[in-house]
C-alpha cells in the first residue's frame, strides 16, 4: 500500500469508529445539556452551553448505589478469585481424574441463560434469607464469572514451566507451597484479568440486581439507573451523567486491558 | 473471549493425556509404589478442585434444580412464606404452551436472535477484514471498537433509549432532517422489535470483530502472497481463502453469539419492557415478566418458560461444543 492509500484507509476507520462510538458520544452530550434545550427540535448536536447540573445530581443522589456496587464488585472478584485460581491449578498442572467433565460442565456452566440463575436463587435465598443483601448479590454475581476465571487461570498455568514445578517438588515443596510460592506469582497477569472482567461483570449487573434485590436498603448502581428512568423522564441529562459515571469502570478497564487482557486473553488463546 | 478460553480450555486435555500415557507404562515391579503416588496425587489434585465442586453444586445445580421443582409445582404468595408448594405436575407447561404469547415470545426470540447473529457476523467479518490491512492508527480504533462491548448493558440500552425516542431523539431529529418522516421506534408495535435489535446489533459488533480478527490472523500470509502470484483480485481471494478458512472461527463465533442471544435480557426490558403488548416480548423477557415483572407473581409458570429456553440453549450449547472440538482438531 502507498502513502495516500493508507492515509485514506485512516480515515475510513476514523470515520467507522466515530460511526460506532457516536451513541457514547451523544450520552455525553445529552449528560451535558442544560434541561431546557433537553427536548429542542432538533436536539443541539454540540454541548456548546455545558451544565454540570446533571452530575451534580448524580454525586448527591446515586452516590451510595456508586458505593453499594464498588463492593459488590470487590467482592464478586474475591470470591472468584477464590474459588477459581485453585480450580485452575489443579486442572493445568495436578492431572485430576475427571478433568475433562470439569471442564465440560464448567462451558455448559456458561451458557446457563441468567433468568433461570436468578428464578432459582429467588427461591433459595428467599429460604436462607439472603434475599436483598449484598452477599447473596456477590454469591450470585460471581455465577457470571467463576467458569471464566477457572478457564483462563487453567490455560495460564498450563504455561508454568513444568520444570520449575518439578524442582519445587525434589526440593520438598508440597502442592500447597508450589502453588502459593510459585504458580501464583507467576500468573498475576490472569489474575488481572480475571479480576478486571469479574468486577466489570459485576458491577454491570441488572438481573439479579433487579430479582435478587428488590427492596433492600443497598442497591447497585444499575437498580439506580433503571430507578431514575421510571420515576423521572424529565431530566435525561441527570440519567446520562449517571450513565457516564456509571461507565468509568469499564474504561478503566480499556486502559488496563491494553496491557492485560492483551497478555492474558490473547496470549496462546489460538496457538495451541 | 470467551470462545477463545473456552477453546483453550478443551485444549487442556491434550497434554495430561499424553502424560497419564506415559506414568502407566512404568514398569510393573514399581506399580504398586506408582499407584500409591497416583492416589496421593489424586487427593491432592481434588483438594484444590473442592471449592469449584462444593461451589458448582450449591450455587449452580442446586438454583437449577430449584427451578425445574418450581416449574412443577404452584407456587403462591402463601407458599413464598410458607415455603411449601403443591405439586402441578405438568400444568404450569400446558398452561404457557396455551397462552398466546408463548408463540409470540417464541417467535420474537427466533427473529431477534437469527437477525441479531447475521448483521453482528456480517459488520463484525467486514470490518475484521478492513482491520486486518494494517494501517497507521489501526490498533488504537480496533481497541476503540470495543468500548460497546464492555459498557454495561444498562448504559447502553438507556442511552439508546433516549436516541429513539419518538419526540426528542437524535435518531427521528435525523430523519426528519433528509426528508423522512420519524418512526415511534419503541412505542409503535411494528418498530419496537427493530429498535432492540439495532441494539443489540450494535453492542455485539465488538464481540464478533474480536474474535474474526483473531481468526483472520491465524490464516498463513503465504496463501495470500500465492493467491497474488496468481492473479486473484481482493474478492476472488475473500471468497476463495479467507471465508473458507475462517469457517471453524465463524461457527465458534455464530453459536456463542447465538447462546448469548438467547438470554439478552436487560436491553430489551430497560428500552421496551417487552411491549407494547407483546411485541418486543422475547422468552427470557416473558419469563422475567411473569415472575417479577410488577402484578403478582406468577413463579412457577415463568420458570417453566425459563426452562424451556434452557432446553434451546442447551441444544445450541452442544453444537458449539462440537464445532469447538471440530476447530481444535484441524
Amino acid at each position: 500500500m502507498n502513502r495516500t492509500r493508507k492515509l485514506g484507509t485512516t480515515i475510513v476507520g476514523i470515520v467507522l469508529t466515530a460511526i460506532m462510538l457516536f451513541p457514547l458520544y451523544w450520552m455525553i452530550n445529552v449528560s451535558l445539556t442544560p434541561r431546557d434545550k433537553l427536548r429542542a427540535d432538533p436536539p443541539p448536536i454540540f454541548p456548546l452551553h455545558p451544565t454540570f447540573d446533571g452530575y451534580s445530581q448524580v454525586l448527591h443522589q446515586q452516590f451510595p448505589y456508586l458505593g453499594t456496587s464498588l463492593i459488590i464488585g470487590l467482592g464478586t472478584v474475591l470470591l472468584t478469585l477464590v474459588i477459581s485460581a485453585p480450580a485452575g491449578y489443579a486442572l493445568a498442572l495436578l492431572r485430576p481424574a475427571g478433568g475433562s467433565v470439569l471442564n465440560f460442565i464448567l462451558l455448559i456452566a456458561q451458557m446457563i441463560p441468567g433468568i433461570i440463575m436468578a428464578m432459582g436463587f429467588y427461591i433459595l435465598f428467599n429460604k436462607w434469607g439472603a434475599l436483598d443483601s449484598i452477599p447473596g448479590l456477590i454469591v450470585a454475581d460471581s455465577t457470571l464469572a467463576v467458569p471464566f476465571g477457572v478457564l483462563i487461570f487453567t490455560a495460564f498455568m498450563m504455561g508454568v514451566p513444568r520444570e520449575l514445578v518439578q524442582a519445587a517438588s525434589i526440593d520438598g515443596a508440597g502442592a500447597w507451597r508450589t502453588f502459593r510460592s510459585i504458580v501464583l506469582p507467576m500468573s498475576r497477569n490472569s489474575m488481572v484479568s480475571v479480576s478486571l472482567f469479574t468486577f466489570l461483570w459485576s458491577w454491570s449487573d441488572f438481573l439479579f440486581a433487579s430479582t435478587l434485590n428488590r427492596g433492600g436498603d443497598h442497591q447497585p448502581i444499575t437498580i439506580g439507573i433503571f430507578r431514575y428512568i421510571g420515576n423521572n423522564t424529565q431530566d435525561w441529562n441527570a440519567i446520562m451523567a449517571t450513565a457516564v459515571v456509571a461507565s468509568v469502570p469499564a474504561a478503566v478497564l480499556l486502559v488496563l486491558a491494553q496491557r492485560y487482557v492483551a497478555a492474558g486473553v490473547t496470549a496462546g488463546a489460538l496457538k495451541d | 473471549m470467551n470462545a477463545t478460553t473456552a477453546r483453550r480450555s478443551a485444549a487442556v486435555e491434550g497434554p495430561s493425556a499424553r502424560e497419564e500415557a506415559a506414568l502407566s507404562a512404568s514398569s510393573p515391579t514399581r506399580a504398586a509404589a506408582t499407584r500409591r503416588a497416583r492416589r496421593r496425587q489424586q487427593l491432592t489434585a481434588w483438594a484444590f478442585l473442592a471449592p469449584i465442586a462444593v461451589y458448582l453444586v450449591v450455587f449452580y445445580a442446586y438454583p437449577l434444580y430449584t427451578n425445574l421443582d418450581l416449574s412443577f409445582r404452584d407456587y403462591t404468595l402463601r407458599s413464598f412464606i410458607s415455603g411449601d408448594a403443591e405439586w402441578a405436575g405438568l400444568d404450569n407447561y400446558r398452561q404457557i404452551l396455551a397462552d398466546k404469547t408463548f408463540v409470540t415470545a417464541l417467535w420474537n426470540t427466533f427473529v431477534f436472535t437469527g437477525l441479531s447473529l447475521l448483521f453482528q457476523y456480517c459488520l463484525g467479518l467486514a470490518l475484521a477484514v478492513f482491520f486486518y490491512r494494517r494501517f497507521p492508527l489501526s490498533t488504537t480504533l480496533r481497541a476503540l471498537f470495543l468500548v460497546p462491548w464492555l459498557l454495561p448493558l444498562l448504559v447502553s440500552a438507556s442511552t439508546w433509549a433516549w436516541m429513539l425516542n419518538s419526540e426528542s431523539g437524535v435518531v427521528n431529529a435525523g430523519l426528519t432532517a433528509i426528508g423522512l418522516d420519524p418512526i415511534y421506534w419503541l412505542t409503535s408495535p411494528d418498530w419496537s422489535l427493530v429498535a432492540v435489535l439495532i441494539t443489540n446489533i450494535w453492542i455485539g459488533i465488538p464481540f464478533n470483530l474480536v474474535l474474526l480478527y483473531a481468526g483472520l490472523q491465524s490464516i498463513p500470509t503465504e496463501l495470500y502472497e500465492a493467491s497474488s502470484i496468481d492473479g486473484a483480485g481482493r474478492w476472488r481471494t475473500f471468497w476463495s481463502i479467507t471465508f473458507p478458512l475462517l469457517r471453524p472461527v465463524s461457527a465458534i463465533t455464530l453459536l456463542l453469539g447465538l447462546v448469548y442471544t438467547l438470554k439478552v435480557f436487560d436491553i430489551i426490558w430497560v428500552m421496551t419492557r417487552g411491549g407494547p403488548g407483546d411485541s418486543s416480548t422475547t422468552l427470557a423477557i416473558w419469563s422475567y415478566r411473569l415472575g417479577f415483572g410488577g402484578g403478582s407473581p406468577q413463579l412457577s409458570p415463568a420458570a417453566a418458560v425459563a426452562n424451556v429456553l434452557i432446553l434451546i440453549a442447551f441444544a445450541f450449547g452442544l453444537l458449539y461444543v462440537r464445532a469447538q472440538r471440530k476447530a481444535l482438531n484441524q
